[in-house]
């Protein structure tokens, strides 16, 4: 039967052929998509913007798995490539170079030198691509915090395209504040184009919100509504001020809460420097020039401490707390002992030795040092915001220092009122004549006291050191500021002094925004002149006849 | 070791002793001095001890490579404690006392207004490394930073073309003191002239050393939420920016939101503070660390060498007494004396490769031509380059944005031979600066 074979053979032929090209055409279009992908892949080692910009929304597109994890490592600054064959990978940093892994197959690279890699360098432009782009990915995540962080993410850069994403994503959603923070993002971009109709819904969905980035499109609509815009434009436009409008007296009111958190803060800084000095010069009544350098010596201790634990920076603040306490209470005592024991009733010549202690400080700590500022890290747990809603964010190290400073207050207020050296502190700074016949070593309380002020100032300096510079110059910054306080408190009280804080923080930040910085602190320094001549004992002054005296 | 092995080394050492004595005494008589004239104490000390230990390693250097006209260079280093009076006295300690043939020098505006009267009086040269305001051109003064036609008004292009983001509303802030004002005056003015509503624009000053920072931060958020993209250029200077950045952390303020391009912020000036979250906030100088370039790589080796400790980072000011330490060299050399007069002559249009790979040019009006750049600061503290302009920017004495000055031009060769010529009237104020 070969003759009958051969035709059926040739079918066969032809059937083998068919399967093969199909196969081929399969296997290439499989391909295709694969090379699609390591393409746009490829494109991130250009050196344009443009190109890498590109080459993200076809990543983003491309609906390959591996997209999510080499779009999330760009976005963090981990995805680099290499020099010699440009082959993008992942990259861990170690102390001499990276441990590399390939970006497409997953293959472990061993370790390179930090020079046979180069980062993939984003710009801002970039950032937000990355941030909408990684946002549409999410919102498929079976985390719901992802989807949520996602659908807010998606009102950064509202596009036409996102638009299919979203509504997928509604169908798909239930948790309901998901879904809220969806259908926002979703009017963000219905907003902008479609009927008019249509655009004004979404206004009015997105009306009422308190969101930054609500406002921000909502912002974006009104400024589109121009002159020279169409009519729809300028009714959405209309729409969108109205809607703008609607928040306004809420935003005043929180806006006004936030002047008074920052006035409180600023008080409570002003409290923790100048409470020290409550007790050296308010009490004791040494004018200590030197206090500065006391919060300096306190900051400068929290710096040490960080340097001996550098593994456990968290914690790091509270060994700081008393071990400020301890060395800037043993200067003061040293600096009573050895130079304002002997200047006691001599206010001028005080200041000036005091005043000189200060720069052997200053000059002893930068030769110590050297001039350049300390870096002191701030742990984790300070850094950050809680945020009540889209007008009102408070700062964790400002709610921190609030309550660290009231503690302090506290504690030091229970010391002068429960402790038997709080009670001999008094007696001495009351009558001193009636104290030593009753038995108190006067010299030996002065010192105690003088310890106790620089202590807390050391304190102090601990929670300065999280709020600004640690260098050779922090105390100076602070010692004028010191003086106001206690003297606008009333001098000897320490009630006073708390009050005197907060009142001046407060007015500071409620003048700053409408003069600026620079006028705002004259104009408080004018108005602690003109309070001083009113009256001379400040606010809360001490009655009775040892004030006399 | 034998006795007597110990005894040859000591015999070795001896020697070396006197012949190292031998070689100071010949120093001592035949030297060439430069003046170093920085801050060592006081507020300024933070970047100006920087300044004065590159000039230290430069001397170094050259003296290794067997001095400057067969003679060793001498560094004569004075304090002038970040006291502006007290940097002309010392000024004048270096010319009349130490009779130096050159001089290294300031770091803040108001210290170089204070030393010119006297560099003028007196005819020395002084080399001035750092970013300013311009508005100046003296005969003794050599400017090596950068002029605002090099620093900011690049910067603002950068902002307001697409790749930058397409920035319209601008916040300018900066600390109150003659630099950041002249600065903005000049920003304010071609943000105008660009069709930026002059609502658009904010204006805020803080004082020195500043550490207050939530309500203008509050308000610059607040100004940001309006629906067009904001940008902060900050003139902030010394300290007061590592609080200013940290508030900026704390509230969450992201660069793709609102970035921040400031003009002095550099590597020193990072290396204070955790940068993970300023990721992205942007700087304009003509220098990085991070440059790409064999002779940048080569100066960042013997920085660390010379300071001894490779954490060390090195910025935009060091590039510039780099580039003017060598050009005078390179001047002295070619004239073959040190005279003030001579060299001058000498150092216009001379060349030097600067650090980033590209060439300086000095030109007539005592400015330099040299690269602008944009970068990004890391999670390292380092700078990304973003983008910088395709050739080096010509040093502008007196800025083309300002009625005041748009028709003054410096050029110190003749025929004008002036500082501050005004090519509408055709004569010169008189007035060297």
């Amino acid at each position: 039967m070969p003759h009958k074979l051969v035709p059926l053979g040739a079918a066969m032929r032809r059937v083998a052929c068919l399967i093969a090209v199909l196969a081929a055409f399969i296997a290439a279009t499989g391909l295709a998509a694969a090379s699609d992908f390591e393409a746009a892949l490829g494109k991130l080692t250009d050196k344009s913007f443009q190109v890498k910009e590109q080459a993200i929304a076809e990543i983003a597109t491309s609906g390959d798995e591996r997209a999510l994890p080499i779009l999330s490592a760009l976005q963090a600054g981990d995805l680099y490539f290499v020099r010699k064959d440009k082959r993008i990978v992942f990259a861990e940093k170690l102390d001499k170079g990276f441990s590399i892994t390939d970006a497409l197959t997953g293959e472990a690279l061993g370790e390179v030198k930090r020079r046979a890699v180069r980062k993939v360098s984003i710009n801002n432009r970039l950032r937000t691509a990355l941030k909408s782009a990684i946002g549409s990915l999410e919102l498929f995540s079976p985390d719901a915090e992802a989807r949520l962080a996602a659908a807010r993410s998606m009102l950064v850069a509202p596009t036409a395209d996102a638009l299919a994403m979203l509504d997928r994503a509604l169908t798909a959603e239930s948790e309901p504040s998901v879904r809220e923070a969806l259908e926002t993002a979703r009017a963000a971009v219905q907003a902008q184009t479609g009927p008019l109709d249509a655009r004004l819904a979404a206004v009015g969905v997105m009306s009422g919100s308190m969101n930054q980035d609500v406002w921000r499109v909502l912002g974006k609509l009104v400024e589109e509504g121009g002159e020279t815009a169409s009519e729809d434009a300028k009714q959405v436009a209309l729409a969108a001020s109205a809607a703008l409008e609607s928040i306004e007296s809420q935003k005043r009111f929180y806006s006004l809460l936030e002047t008074l958190f920052f006035g409180i803060s600023l008080g409570a800084v002003l409290l923790l420097a100048a409470v020290g000095l409550a007790i050296t010069f308010g009490v004791m009544g040494v004018i200590n020039m030197a206090h500065g350098e006391m919060l300096m010596l306190g900051a400068y201790t929290t710096f040490v401490v960080q340097q001996l634990m550098p593994n456990a920076i968290e914690y790091s603040l509270f060994v700081a707390i008393p071990a400020a306490f301890i060395v800037t209470g043993a200067v003061g005592i040293l600096l009573e002992r050895s130079v304002i024991r002997v200047l006691y009733g001599r206010p001028l010549e005080t200041l000036l030795a005091t005043f000189g202690v200060s720069l052997i400080l200053q000059q002893a700590v930068r030769t110590i040092f050297s001039p350049l500022n300390q870096p002191v890290i701030t742990p984790d747990w300070m850094s950050g915001f809680y945020e009540v809603n889209g007008a009102l964010s408070l700062t964790y190290n400002r709610l921190y220092i609030i309550a660290f400073s009231l503690i302090v207050f506290l504690a030091l207020l229970a010391v002068l009122r429960k402790t038997s050296l709080g009670l001999q502190m008094r007696a001495v700074t009351q009558n001193r004549k009636m104290a030593a016949s009753m038995g108190i070593r006067t010299g030996w309380v002065d010192a105690m006291t003088f310890g106790l002020g620089s202590g807390i100032a050391g304190i102090g300096g601990v929670a300065l050191s999280q709020l600004t510079n640690v260098g050779p110059n922090l105390g100076q910054a602070y010692i004028i500021d010191s003086f106001l306080v206690v003297v606008f408190g009333g001098v000897g009280n320490l009630w006073g002094t708390l009050v005197g804080a907060m009142t001046l923080g407060v007015v500071n930040k409620f003048i700053e925004p409408f003069t600026g910085a620079v006028i705002a602190k004259i104009l408080v320094l004018v108005f602690i002149i003109l309070f001083i001549q009113r009256r001379p004992r400040g606010l809360f002054a001490l009655k009775g006849r040892a004030v006399d005296n | 070791m034998t006795q007597s092995g110990k005894r040859t080394s000591l015999i070795a050492a001896a020697s070396v002793l006197a012949l190292a004595l031998g070689s100071t005494a010949a120093i001592a008589a035949e030297t060439i001095k430069v003046g170093v004239l920085h801050s060592l104490s006081g507020t300024m000390a933070i970047s100006e001890t920087t300044l004065k230990d590159t000039v230290l390693m430069l001397v170094e250097e050259q003296n290794k490579k067997g001095g400057l006209l067969g003679k060793q260079l001498e560094a004569v280093v004075v304090d002038p404690a970040s006291d502006w009076p007290l940097f002309a006295e010392k000024a004048r300690e270096l010319l009349e006392v130490h009779e130096v043939d050159v001089i290294f020098g300031n770091w803040t505006s108001v210290s170089r207004k204070s030393v010119l009267p006297v560099v003028e009086e007196l005819n020395g040269m002084l080399f001035y490394p750092v970013q300013y305001e311009g508005e100046e051109s003296s005969k003794n003064v050599f400017y090596t930073g950068a002029a605002p036609n090099q620093q900011a008004i690049p910067a603002v292009d950068y902002l307001l073309s697409e790749e930058g983001g397409s920035v319209r509303r601008f916040v300018l802030a900066g600390t109150d003191y003659v630099y950041p004002r002249t600065t903005n005056k000049i920003l304010e003015q071609y943000l105008l002239d660009k069709g930026i509503p002059q609502d658009d624009i904010m204006i805020n000053y803080t004082p020195f050393g500043h550490s207050e920072w939530q309500t203008i931060v509050s308000d610059i958020k607040e100004f940001g939420s309006a629906g067009v993209k904001t940008a902060v250029v900050s003139t902030i200077n010394g300290d007061a920016n590592v609080p200013f950045y940290k508030e900026l952390g704390n509230q969450g303020i992201a660069a793709s939101d609102i970035p921040v391009i400031a003009f002095s912020v550099g590597e020193e000036e990072l290396s204070g503070i955790d940068t993970s979250p300023l990721v992205g906030h942007l700087a304009a100088w003509n220098y990085f660390m991070s440059a790409e370039a064999d002779e940048n790589d080569a100066f960042i080796e013997k920085w660390h060498a010379f300071i001894g400790d490779e954490d060390r980072v090195t910025n935009d000011p060091m590039e510039a007494h780099y580039i003017g330490f060598n050009m005078w060299v390179k001047a002295v050399e070619s004239v073959g004396t040190t005279d003030v007069d001579v060299v001058r002559e000498a150092m216009y249009g001379i060349t030097y490769p600067n650090l980033t790979g590209g060439v300086a040019v000095m030109n007539t009006n005592h400015h330099l031509t040299k690269p602008v750049l944009i970068g990004e600061i890391q999670d390292d503290g380092q700078f990304e380059t973003v983008w910088q302009t395709p050739k080096g920017v010509i040093g502008d004495a007196w800025t083309d944005f300002l009625p005041e000055s748009k028709n003054l031009v410096a050029d110190w060769t003749q025929p004008i031979s002036c500082g501050n010529f005004n090519i509408k009237t055709g004569d010169c104020s008189g007035q060297n600066y």
